[in-house]
């Protein structure tokens, strides 16, 4: 078999793209429970781990370029590269508005909540999904996947309105919620994004299948590769 | 006679080789050179080079045509005693001793640094006799069928040759016949596998081949390449020296370290400009 060696590490480094993507899984769900549970010790630690998910991101990249540098990767095997340093940077991303949701909940500290949360947790617990699945479709090179998934961000987009809605809806009926209902709408805000940038990992699993950049539902011409 | 000293193998499998070289300890070095001058008659092809080989390790040595590289390759196995007028200063030491000191055995040193060159060489014997023929005069006793068939295999050949092991050497294409040559210096059992250009007269696949091989050897071997293609050095090695020449044409070492430090990060702008391809 040729390549061996350079067969190994890409999959040792799709291995560390995953391992990178559920510590980021993890810290989503984690921040807006700890929100949700006032646990500002749960919130505190979050904080602290987000260096955690930056340095994976780091080892991650500089094993891409170690690669592009040592084992000159072509065709496939450099879309497959280039897909994951973006990836990395979107996983990343994805981490610190985590850590955002997690500074949001110390600077509430104390103060009981304006509102139960309901949909914030639902806009987590589906942005986590579509992410684990956006991954899953990368690792297995599943473009029907990858393109369908981008749709399910209206569910998100669904719920953030909803937020939006309820929280104006608060600071209407009593200007002391303006302080609080904006940092929850800030924690929707996030988890939105979140949502978003899963669909950009689509778009890269579509390039490194077929070579085309394009954004996912918009008709607006895209560049190919080759 | 002098006695070098046995290499302790519980010592070097799968060892961690620490990414910054300046911390290669006795265990994890297989040989040093310190001060290492060359000269040819009063032509000095060699200057000052001190480096730490690491143990079960590829290092690759790179630089512009004339630098030294296999000049240096060849002082670790006393190649140079069969080439008049050279001469050695400073210390290559192998075993626990300067390799260059009256009494060692330079027969003994080469039977543990092998060596494997550019051009595929053979010998004109059967695919079988390659392999045992060094192994017999070197005092093996044991089942030479298991040996042969073991050292093939070792060297990703076996499968091609097992039902022509009497067929000679020479009727296999190149690649094949690069590959017999590995298995031949390792059927001996080194400890070192010197390389000079060992895959220049090979078509990419094979080329290919005897890299993956490299690797796997590198499991149980230290492997030492010159090689004028940066991008195998970049491929296959684990630790990279980079030579240039002086005023002079004396080669010295300018950079020798991680293979991914060397390509993605080279402390010396002269490396960075050869590697670049702004030079040389």
């Amino acid at each position: 078999m040729l390549r061996q060696t350079f067969e190994r590490e890409m999959q040792r480094l799709q291995d560390e793209l995953l391992i990178l993507g559920s510590m980021v899984e993890q810290a989503i769900a984690d921040a807006v429970d700890a929100l949700k549970k006032r646990d500002l010790e749960q919130s505190r630690q979050l904080i602290a781990n987000d260096r955690l998910i930056n340095e994976k991101r780091f080892q991650i990249e500089a094993e891409v370029l170690t690669l592009i540098a040592t084992q000159q990767p072509i065709a496939g095997d450099l879309r497959v590269l280039a897909s994951t340093l973006e990836i990395a940077a979107e996983l990343e991303r994805m981490g610190d508005y985590a850590k955002g949701i997690a500074n949001i909940s110390l600077m509430l500290g104390e103060e009981p909540l304006i509102k139960p949360l309901i949909d914030i947790p639902r806009m987590a617990a589906k942005a986590r999904e579509m992410l684990h699945r956006a991954l899953d479709a990368f690792i297995r090179r599943d473009i029907e996947a990858a393109s369908a998934i981008p749709a399910e961000d209206d569910e998100v987009d669904n719920l953030y309105n909803q937020v939006y809605r309820e929280l104006i809806t608060l600071i209407m009926a009593n200007p002391r919620n303006i302080d609080q209902a904006n940092h929850l709408l800030w924690v929707a805000h996030n988890l939105e994004r979140t949502a978003d940038r899963v669909t950009n990992i689509c778009e890269r699993t579509i390039f490194t299948v077929t070579g085309q950049m394009s954004e996912i539902g918009k008709e607006q011409s895209g560049y190919r590769l080759g | 006679m002098i006695r070098l000293k046995l290499e302790t193998p519980s010592l070097t499998l799968n060892h961690p080789v620490p990414h910054d070289i300046s911390t290669i300890s006795e265990d994890t070095c297989a040989l040093e050179t310190r001060n290492l001058n060359v000269y040819y008659g009063n032509f000095r092809a060699i200057r000052d080079i001190s480096l730490k080989l690491p143990k079960r390790r590829i290092t690759a040595f790179i630089g512009p045509s004339g630098c030294g590289k296999s000049t240096l390759l060849r002082t670790f196995n006393r190649m140079n005693d069969l080439i008049p007028g050279v001469r050695v200063e400073g210390e290559v030491i192998f075993g626990g001793y300067n390799i260059y000191t009256p009494g060692v055995d330079a027969v003994e040193v080469r039977r543990r640094i092998g060596m494997v060159f550019q051009k595929p060489n053979p010998f004109p014997k059967s695919i079988y006799e390659n392999i045992a023929w060094g192994a017999r005069i070197n005092g093996y006793r044991g089942n030479m069928d298991e040996l042969v068939e073991q050292t093939l295999r070792q060297a990703a050949l076996w499968e091609e040759v097992k039902d022509k092991l009497h067929q000679s050497g020479l009727s296999l294409s190149g690649g094949q016949q690069q590959r017999l040559c590995i298995a031949r210096a390792i059927a001996i059992k080194p400890e070192i596998i010197l390389m000079d250009e060992p895959a220049s007269a090979l078509d990419p696949i094979s080329t290919l081949k005897i890299e993956e091989l490299m690797r796997q050897l590198a499991e149980n071997y230290t492997i030492v390449v010159v090689t004028h293609n940066m991008q195998q050095a970049a491929r296959i090695s684990d630790y990279t020296a980079f030579l240039m020449m002086d005023e002079d044409r004396a080669g010295y070492l300018v950079e020798f370290g991680a293979t991914a430090q060397i390509f993605t990060n080279p402390r010396e702008k002269a490396t960075e400009d050869y590697i670049t391809g702004r030079f040389g």
